[in-house]
Parts: structure tokens; C-alpha cells; sequence
């Protein structure tokens, strides 16, 4: 597979602040890639230097196989990206900023932008300045997913849209798949995340510290289960990799780490199993745990 | 009553805090433009012989009275009230309408008085903020005046200091109004000044017609009402009841209108636009996105052009026997007949405001960065330059097409010998280019400072204005670049200055783009 976007050891400082200190991110074509950090951690910093916004103090960044600097108009016409704070011309309407857009990439599909505006029911005769923030997004999304492009940048594209929205927004995302695009999709909001990333890419500091599959991270996570048994176990509190036992009477909750799940399940069925409830970890819990690592 | 004033007190010091550079600003260089009066028409007309031809050539001259006004007395505080006042009247109305439209429109379009209004805020309360700190700055400038021109005689400097802070109130209520009927704070802002200019004009047109302001055409005008107010002539208290009862009632209709609408509402509601565009490169967007600017400024220099134009047949009339004013017009314009010689003082002021011009238009960069609009664009298959470029071609071609347009109007004012007028008005443009490079130089090279080019284009303004009046040194007049130029129409043309300052001006711009380049963008 071929790389969309490959980045080695990122630096970038404005002034005294360290904003980018050694990022790696790798996006394979065709796929879906989520960018998640807490605030601060540098991931629009990332956005702008991979659009060649910002020129970065060190380390490699290539976009569609060329640099994002020095090559920036020839990227760009391969890339459609919507801003996570969309501000637009007060007297230009919506409609017309879509077009203008879709011009100024790789061309614009009509028959996809009537669509599009449908389906988002936008109004594209509004001007600038009398849209709300979701519709200002809207006419974003609307140019960028109608846009003839390889490469979506989307930073936090829809923390102004209602949940109706957000699923138009998801199946958008999974069109462009589809149709074999890649997507990089910087966002807070977890269940987007996990309903439409392959592959995601945690961040903090500056720096990468988790990438991979969603399978892969929970793999490194802890799964909780809940059971009912015939009889009191035992032994449960010795076996590596349990956590948070707790035990009242037949009933057992607990934490265990992923990869010694298969022990813990047959010592509990040993015991006999009456119902049983293994919740795999949620984005969340993964998200959590490291940005509780970041604020100790 | 008080339920719907709460917070009006807060909401008070919040604007006069956001305003704290601006209001003091505005306040200080309209006193300083009033109270450097009596010095300088000292020099102009010290002699009582010289004041009486000065009135006779007002009395006889239209064109001039319609430019300044009638004069209704022959000691100084009366010369000044007559040559100043209308223009200190106007700065104080666009301060006041633009403190106004900035408190009350502005933070509703940028939504900013939502999260205002949902604190214990009176529904009254933003607007009487709004007017009160126009007041507060009109006050102030009341007593600047009156205390620095008390020498002349408190009396009349105490009317003319209450009359320009009636002119600045009563377009500052105006404001209000126009504030609750659109919907975008440029556009109240445009309307405003619209009516502010049918104001002058309304009086220049009555003062024209009568040599004492009593037209019915001045009356119609908060800036004749103004003259009429007649400082240091014999004070007509009544006429403040005229500017109280205006303020008043605009105040009154304003309450009204804001009370009948909703928070971010207006009576003219935005128009829909088109739902599919026909812009398709960087430089069309930056053309669409200034060319009502373009417009508006392209009208004002053709209409000032034929204005001047018209004034340039009486001017010998005018300037007649005194030999100060002659010698000022020869120190700004040059050396021949005295007609060429006010042309050329003319264009030259033309190109002087072309400069704040450019300054504006090549500032449009900064403004479209810092808002995170260029970003968009940038990120799209359009080169920094590609996109500086459109805005740059608006500005610098902007400035060849009002210098073209004000020439225009010069010819057709005056009626004689179009090339030499042409060609004066087009020997500007180095010079208007100069001031736009630096600001290209310092929006690319140093972006955090880019307003500085403000301060350069002003600092060249009052040295083209005020330096042959001050006879200042040489060295000091040199610093402008319009300072190089040949005096024309009616001097000698020369090349050598004029290629070199296109030189500097190409260098300004080219390093700008450099820094540009090579910069990280702002957001």
C-alpha cells in the first residue's frame, strides 16, 4: 500500500512553545484515519503543516508523496480541507463559496454538490454572515466532500452539526472510502472515531503515542467482565492481569488485561458460568487513559 | 425603566476600555485640528486690510463658500469657527456614527451581544452604552475646544465646542437608527456616512446660494446648523435647541425600532445570494471582495476632482492680493501661474488620500489571514503569491484608476487642457506606490506590525498637509516620498525622481512577496 501521508519527528515551536517535538503519523492511502489528542496537543499545528500553512523546524513530511512546502499548490489540488472554525465572507453566499472552492482544487461534481446540499439541507442562497456555525460547516463539508480529490483533511468538521447531521457526515465519510479516497479526520468526538476510523493516531505533548488499528489499541487495554456463577471462585485474585476484583457472593466483576482474558475465563467456568457480559474497552477508556497520563 | 437599563454602567467602562486608543485618538486630532487654527490664519490673515478682502472674496466667491462656508466676523476665533468648523463637524460625526454602529450592530453580527445579553443586561442597555460613550468622547472634545480656543474669547470657543459635539450626538443617534434597520454593521456604517456626505453637501449647496447661511437648503443640515450656531458672531444660543430636539427624537425612534426586534434581527433583512457561483480563481474572489470599496472610493475622487476642478477659475479671485496664501499654494503646488500652481496643491492632496487608499486595500491581505479566511483558500491548489497577487493588482491598479478618475474630474470641472492635468494626477502613482510597498514589505516581512503601514501612510498625509503650511525644514518634507515629485501641472517634469521612487516601490513589494513566501501563515 502507499502512504498518503507519512511524517518522522515533526518539530515546530512558536516562540518558547514546543507545539510539535517529534510527531509520527502515517496514513495509508484508501484509508480512514482518526487524529486524537486533547486540546492543545498539536493536532491542527499538524493540519497546517501538512497543508504547507506552517513550515516545520525539522523532520519529513510528505503529503500524496510530495512535499508539502515546497510542492503546495501541486498537493493541494489532490486535497479538499475544512477548517474546524469555518469563518466565511459576509456577502458571498453560500453557493458560491462552495463552487469557488471546488475551482480552485480539482474541480467540483455537479451532479455530488446537488446531492450533497440535499442531504445536508443546506441553503446555499444564505450569505456569509447569516449563517450559524453547523450551516458554516455545512457549506465546508458540501465543497469538500463534492470536490474531485485523493485526500480529505477534516479538523474537527463537525462540532457544530446536530446528531441528524452527524450521521449524514458519517456516511459521507464512508462514500468517500468507498469510492477509495483517503481521510484524515482530526476529531473529539469519540463514537464518530470508533463507527468510522481504520486505523487512529493518538497524540499528546507534540509527540505520537499510540497508532494503530482499533483492534491493535484495545489489544493493550482492559476488558471488563461481569458474571454470575454457581459456586464462589477463587483463585481470581492470583492470576496475572486481573484488576478491580470485586466479589459479592456468587457475583464477580473485574478488569482484566485483554491479552490474559483466556485465563480468567476458565478459571470463572470452572466455577460454572450462569450469564456472562464482556464489554470490550471503549474508545473513551483508551482516550482517557492517556490523557490522564498527560495531566500526572 | 431601570429593569431595562441594568448593566448599562458596566457595559460603559467595558466600551470606552475597547475604545481606549481609538476614541482618544479621534478626540485629540480633531481638537489639534482646531486649535492649531488661530496660529495659522494669524500668519495667513494678520492684517485687517488682508480679513477684509478675505470676507469680500467669501461674499463674492460661491464656489469657495460652498467648499468652506460663509464667514461672519474678521477676528480670529470667528475666522477659525468659519474655517474649520465644518470640517471638525465632520470628523466628529464619522467618530460618533462609528462608536455607535461598532457597540450596537457590530457585536450583533459577530454575535458577540448574545452572550452580552444573557447576563443581567436591560434590554435598553447596549444602545444607551453605545450612545453614551459617543457622548463621553463628544463631551470631551467639547472641552478641549472651549479650553484651548478661550483665548479668542470663551463665549464663542464654548459655542463651538457645544456645536461640534451637537454635530457628533446628532450622528451618533443617527447611527443608532440605521444600526436597527440592516443587518450588517459595514453596511449601517456605509448608510450612515451616505447621509453624513448628503449633509455636506446639503450645505454646501445652500451656502452657495447665500452668502449667510440662511438658505433653506443649510437648514436642512446638522452641519449648517453648526455655522449658523454662528461662534464668535454673535452666538445664536437657540440653534442648540435645534441639535437637542434632533438628538431627542433620532434617540427616541431608535429605542422604538430596537424594541420592536429581535437580538440580531433587522427591518432589511440580508437578501439571498445566488445559489451557484461563477468565481472561479483567487484573483476574481479578491476583486469580488473589494470592489465595493473600489466603487465607493473611485465616485468620491471623481467627484472631488470635478469639485476642485470647478473651484481652480476663481482661485486668482480668491487668493487675490495675499501674498502668504499665494506663497503657500507655490510651496505645495509650484512655482507658475497661480491656477497651475492650486491644481498641482490639489492632485497632490488626491494622491495623498490614494495613498490611504492602497493602504486599506493591501491591508485586505492581513485582514482576510488573521481571520482564518485566507486558510481555506491557501489550502486549495492557489499559491501565497497567486492569492497576494489578486489583492495586490486591486490595490496598486485601484490607485492608477482613482488618480485616472480624480484627473477626469479635474478636467471636466475646470474645462481646459486635459494632458498636463493627466499627467500630473498619473505622476503621483510612484510616490502612492512607494506607501503601499511598505505596507506590502511590512504585512510580508513583518506581519505582527503590518498595521504600522497606518502610521506611515498617516505621518505622509500631515507632512503633505501640514509641512508647506509650517514651512518645515527640507529634511523633514524629503522623509515623504510625495515630498520628490515635480510640482505639476506647471512645473518642470523630471524622470530622475520619479523612476527611482517606482524602484523603491517595485523592491518594497518584491521583498514583501519574499517574506511572504517564506513565512509561516497566522491564524
Amino acid at each position: 500500500m502507499t502512504k498518503a501521508i507519512s511524517v518522522s519527528g515533526l518539530h515546530k515551536a512558536f516562540g518558547k512553545t514546543q507545539a510539535l517535538d517529534g510527531l509520527d503519523l502515517t496514513v495509508e492511502a484508501g484509508e480512514v484515519h482518526g487524529f486524537l489528542g486533547p486540546n492543545g496537543a498539536g493536532k491542527s499545528t499538524t493540519i497546517r503543516v501538512l497543508l504547507g500553512l506552517l513550515r516545520a523546524d525539522a523532520g519529513a513530511a510528505q503529503v500524496l508523496g510530495r512535499d508539502p512546502w515546497a510542492d503546495a499548490v501541486e498537493v493541494h489540488r489532490r486535497i479538499a480541507y475544512v477548517p474546524g472554525d469555518v469563518t466565511l465572507w459576509r456577502n458571498l453566499s453560500g453557493g458560491e463559496v462552495i463552487d469557488l472552492m471546488g475551482r480552485l482544487r480539482g474541480g467540483l461534481d455537479a451532479k455530488r454538490r446537488a446531492d450533497l446540499i440535499d442531504r445536508f439541507e443546506l441553503d446555499p442562497t444564505k450569505k456569509g454572515r447569516t449563517y450559524s456555525k453547523g450551516n458554516r460547516q455545512k457549506v465546508a463539508l458540501v465543497a469538500a466532500f463534492a470536490s474531485d480529490v485523493d485526500l480529505l483533511i477534516l479538523d474537527e468538521p463537525t462540532s457544530g452539526l446536530d446528531p441528524l447531521m452527524e450521521e449524514v457526515f458519517q456516511r459521507c465519510v464512508e462514500e468517500e472510502r468507498d469510492r477509495g479516497r483517503t481521510v484524515l479526520l482530526s476529531s473529539h468526538i469519540l463514537s464518530e472515531v470508533e463507527e468510522l476510523c481504520d486505523r487512529v493516531s493518538i497524540i499528546r505533548n507534540g509527540r505520537t503515542v499510540e497508532t494503530g488499528s482499533l483492534a491493535d489499541l484495545r489489544h493493550l487495554t482492559r476488558t471488563s467482565v461481569s458474571a454470575e456463577l454457581a459456586g464462589a471462585p477463587d483463585g481470581l485474585a492470583d492470576l496475572p492481569g486481573v484488576h478491580d476484583l470485586d466479589l459479592q457472593g456468587h457475583r464477580v466483576r473485574l478488569q482484566v488485561d485483554t491479552d490474559k482474558l483466556d485465563a480468567v475465563l476458565r478459571q470463572l467456568s470452572e466455577s460454572g458460568v450462569r450469564s456472562l457480559t464482556s464489554t470490550p474497552p471503549t474508545l473513551e477508556e483508551l482516550f482517557l487513559r492517556h490523557y490522564q497520563e498527560a495531566a500526572s | 425603566m431601570t429593569a431595562s437599563l441594568a448593566g448599562t454602567g458596566v457595559l460603559l467602562r467595558f466600551s470606552l476600555r475597547r475604545d481606549r486608543l481609538t476614541i482618544p485618538v479621534w478626540v485629540a486630532v480633531n481638537a489639534l485640528m482646531v486649535l492649531s487654527m488661530p496660529a495659522s490664519l494669524k500668519g495667513l490673515y494678520g492684517t485687517d486690510a488682508e480679513r477684509a478682502d478675505l470676507i469680500h472674496q467669501v461674499e463674492t466667491n460661491a464656489s469657495f463658500r460652498a467648499l468652506i462656508g460663509p464667514v461672519f466676523d474678521t477676528d480670529l476665533g470667528a475666522l477659525t469657527a468659519w474655517r474649520i468648523g465644518v470640517y471638525a463637524g465632520l470628523v466628529a460625526a464619522a467618530m460618533s456614527l462609528l462608536i455607535v454602529v461598532r457597540h450596537t450592530r457590530d457585536e450583533e453580527e459577530s454575535g458577540r451581544q448574545e452572550l452580552v445579553a444573557s447576563g443581567m443586561v436591560g434590554r435598553r442597555a447596549s444602545l444607551t452604552a453605545a450612545l453614551l460613550a459617543a457622548g463621553v468622547a463628544n463631551a470631551v472634545l467639547a472641552l478641549l475646544v472651549t479650553a484651548g480656543l478661550a483665548g479668542q474669547g470663551v463665549v464663542g470657543a464654548l459655542a463651538l465646542g457645544l456645536g461640534l459635539a451637537a454635530v457628533g450626538m446628532v450622528f451618533a443617534t443617527m447611527a443608532a437608527i440605521v444600526a436597527q434597520l440592516t443587518e450588517s454593521a459595514r453596511l449601517a456604517r456605509g448608510l450612515t456616512s451616505g447621509i453624513l456626505g448628503a449633509a455636506f453637501v446639503l450645505r454646501a449647496a445652500g451656502d452657495s446660494a447665500s452668502d449667510d447661511g440662511s438658505s433653506v437648503l443649510t437648514w436642512l443640515s446638522p452641519l449648517g446648523w453648526l455655522e449658523n450656531l454662528r461662534p464668535y458672531a454673535g452666538e445664536r444660543w437657540w440653534v442648540l435647541l435645534l441639535f437637542a430636539a434632533a438628538v431627542a427624537g433620532q434617540a427616541w425612534l431608535a429605542y422604538e425600532l430596537a424594541g420592536r426586534r429581535d437580538v440580531g434581527m433587522s427591518f432589511f433583512p440580508t437578501r439571498p445570494g445566488p445559489a451557484t457561483g461563477r468565481l472561479s480563481t483567487a484573483g476574481a474572489l479578491a476583486w469580488r471582495l473589494q470592489r465595493g470599496s473600489v466603487y465607493g472610493w473611485s465616485l468620491a475622487f471623481f467627484v472631488v476632482g470635478v469639485v476642485y476642478g470647478g473651484l481652480t477659475d476663481g482661485v486668482a479671485d480668491l487668493v487675490g492680493d495675499n501674498e502668504n496664501a499665494r506663497e503657500i499654494f507655490e510651496r505645495m503646488g509650484g512655482q507658475s501661474g497661480l491656477e497651475d500652481a492650486f491644481l498641482a496643491s490639489m492632485v497632490g492632496m488626491m494622491g495623498l488620500i490614494a495613498s490611504l487608499y492602497v493602504v486599506q486595500s493591501v491591508l485586505r491581505l492581513h485582514g482576510e489571514e488573521t481571520s482564518g479566511r485566507a486558510e481555506p483558500v491557501l489550502a486549495n491548489a492557489v499559491s501565497r503569491l497567486g492569492w497576494a497577487t489578486g489583492h495586490l493588482a486591486v490595490a496598486f491598479g485601484g490607485a492608477v484608476l482613482l488618480m485616472l478618475l480624480t484627473g477626469l474630474g479635474f478636467v471636466a470641472g475646470y474645462g481646459k487642457e486635459a494632458r498636463p492635468i493627466l499627467g500630473a494626477c498619473l505622476v503621483q502613482l510612484p510616490a502612492v506606490w512607494v506607501v503601499g510597498g511598505l505596507a506590502v514589505a511590512l504585512y510580508g516581512l513583518l506581519p505582527r506590525a503590518a498595521m504600522a503601514a497606518w502610521g506611515a501612510a498617516g505621518a505622509v498625509l500631515l507632512i503633505g498637509w501640514v509641512g508647506p503650511a509650517l514651512d518645515a525644514p527640507q529634511a523633514v518634507l524629503d522623509v515623504s516620498p510625495f515630498g520628490h515629485l515635480p510640482k505639476l501641472p506647471g512645473g518642470e517634469m523630471s524622470w530622475g525622481p520619479v523612476l527611482v521612487l517606482l524602484m523603491l516601490a517595485v523592491v518594497l513589494v518584491g521583498g514583501g512577496l519574499a517574506g511572504l513566501r517564506r513565512r509561516d501563515m497566522t491564524t
